[in-house]
């Protein structure tokens, strides 16, 4: 029974293989339900997207709710257009919310925070593929920096 | 004609020489390689020459890709924590081990692995069949070698060293866990949480895997033909097998450097 032995050790081996990718894949890497699962558009257009990249967190109070899905420059003016894909988890927001380009600590990754509006008889919900208007730039260090020394010189 | 112009033509000479026998020997391959895998597969036959043959290469493997990649990730663990501590980020332990398991040294340090386990035995074992010429008797008896010798090899290595690479990173984030946490004190959520935040499945997972079959191909090619088409003598097959071990690592080491500028550049 050479070969049946054989066989065993190969289906073992193989086995092996399955498993060791089904740990990486579950317990390594994101597999988290916010990028699969049903999903709604949101555009936004900022003056300066800083170093925000596609796949980049959308969070509401630290909660990742979505993912930076495209960015492109749209208009006479090539304003930074962000596509975001929300999560249909979190469906209800109005359109007095704001976004805006955040930082994860000092040197961290770049990404975008929406704060929820306010909500009464008069606002409407936010739905697939609305564009919010209140948004905030990144905060680019080198402006900021020039900024202050701008404002030092007045004085 | 005087005796500097001769050398200098011989210089020449031995440059085309060469060049006409890397041309050939790549030509040689390549057909060796195409003759072996093109034509009707014959199930029943192949199966039991394929079990064999993963059980040689891929099974026997296991066990210095599970130690390598045990101690590989452990290591990572015990460096990165050292550096990144210094920079109170030592909480980036798990991705740090993850990143550098999945994307390079899980598919690179296999197939160097491979390459030397398996590889030289491959070239070993068919240069001797071609030396005892085994080979010829198998033509002779109207069986063709490069199907019934090759080919169950070369797809015995393709598809042992994915899932040896699979292994090897999985088993080494285990190592890495086993340092960072359990030793060194890094935060148990965390470590997992962060990794989970920065590994992606197709970005890292499936680019580590198409690596690792891009090396496969080249190493069990490279090793297949190295024996294929030694010279049958015993310090033919010495040189052999010592050839397929540098040139198949030259090769993972180079195309390394292609897949990661294609694939993260």
């Amino acid at each position: 029974m050479e070969s049946r032995n054989t066989q065993l050790a190969v289906g073992f081996f193989v086995i092996i293989g399955v498993l060791a990718l089904l740990f990486l894949g579950l317990q390594a890497a994101n597999t988290s339900a916010v990028t699969n699962g049903e999903t709604y558009k949101l555009y936004a257009k900022f003056d300066n997207i800083g170093g925000l990249k596609e796949r980049s967190p959308v969070k509401v109070g630290g909660v990742v709710v979505g993912r930076v899905s495209k960015i492109s420059l749209s208009g006479d003016y090539y304003e930074p257009l962000v596509e975001m894909t929300i999560s249909k988890q979190y469906s209800e927001f109005s359109d007095t919310t704001s976004v805006s380009i955040l930082t994860s600590g000092l040197l961290g990754e770049q990404y975008i925070g929406l704060n929820p509006g306010f909500i009464d008889d008069t606002v409407e919900m936010l739905k697939d593929g609305d564009q919010i208007y209140d948004t905030k730039s990144a905060l680019v260090l080198e402006d900021l920096i020039g900024q202050f020394l701008f404002s030092q010189g007045n004085d | 004609m005087n005796y500097w112009g001769e050398t200098m033509l011989d210089r020449v000479a031995a440059l085309g020489r060469t060049t006409l026998d890397t041309i050939a020997g790549a030509g040689a391959a390549f057909f060796m390689l195409m003759r072996a895998l093109i034509g009707k597969p014959n199930l029943r036959k192949s199966w039991p020459l394929l079990m064999q043959q993963m059980y040689s290469v891929g099974v026997l493997s296991l066990l210095i890709i599970v130690v390598s990649g045990l101690f590989i990730g452990m290591v990572l663990g015990l460096q990165g924590y050292t550096i990144l501590v210094d920079f109170g980020a030592e909480q980036s332990l798990g991705p740090m081990v993850a990143l550098s398991l999945l994307r390079e040294l899980g598919p690179v340090v296999t197939a160097l692995l491979f390459a030397g386990r398996a590889g030289s035995a491959l070239t070993a074992e068919i240069g001797l069949m071609k030396a005892t010429e085994q080979l010829s008797s198998l033509e002779m008896m109207g069986v063709d070698p490069l199907r019934r010798v090759i080919s169950p090899r070369f797809w015995a290595g393709f598809y042992s060293m994915p899932i040896l690479a699979i292994v090897f990173s999985a088993v080494g984030i285990y190592g890495g866990y086993l340092v960072g946490v359990r030793w060194l004190g890094v935060d148990d959520g965390a470590f997992w949480s962060v990794m989970q935040s920065n590994v992606e499945w197709g970005q890292d997972i499936v680019n580590g895997i198409i690596k690792s079959l891009v090396f496969a191909f080249v190493v069990t090619w490279i090793a297949l033909h190295k024996g294929y088409s030694c010279t049958p003598t015993s310090v033919g097959i010495s040189r052999a097998t010592t050839s397929t071990v540098v040139t198949a690592s030259l090769a993972v080491l180079g195309l390394d450097f292609v897949l990661t500028a294609l694939m993260f550049g």
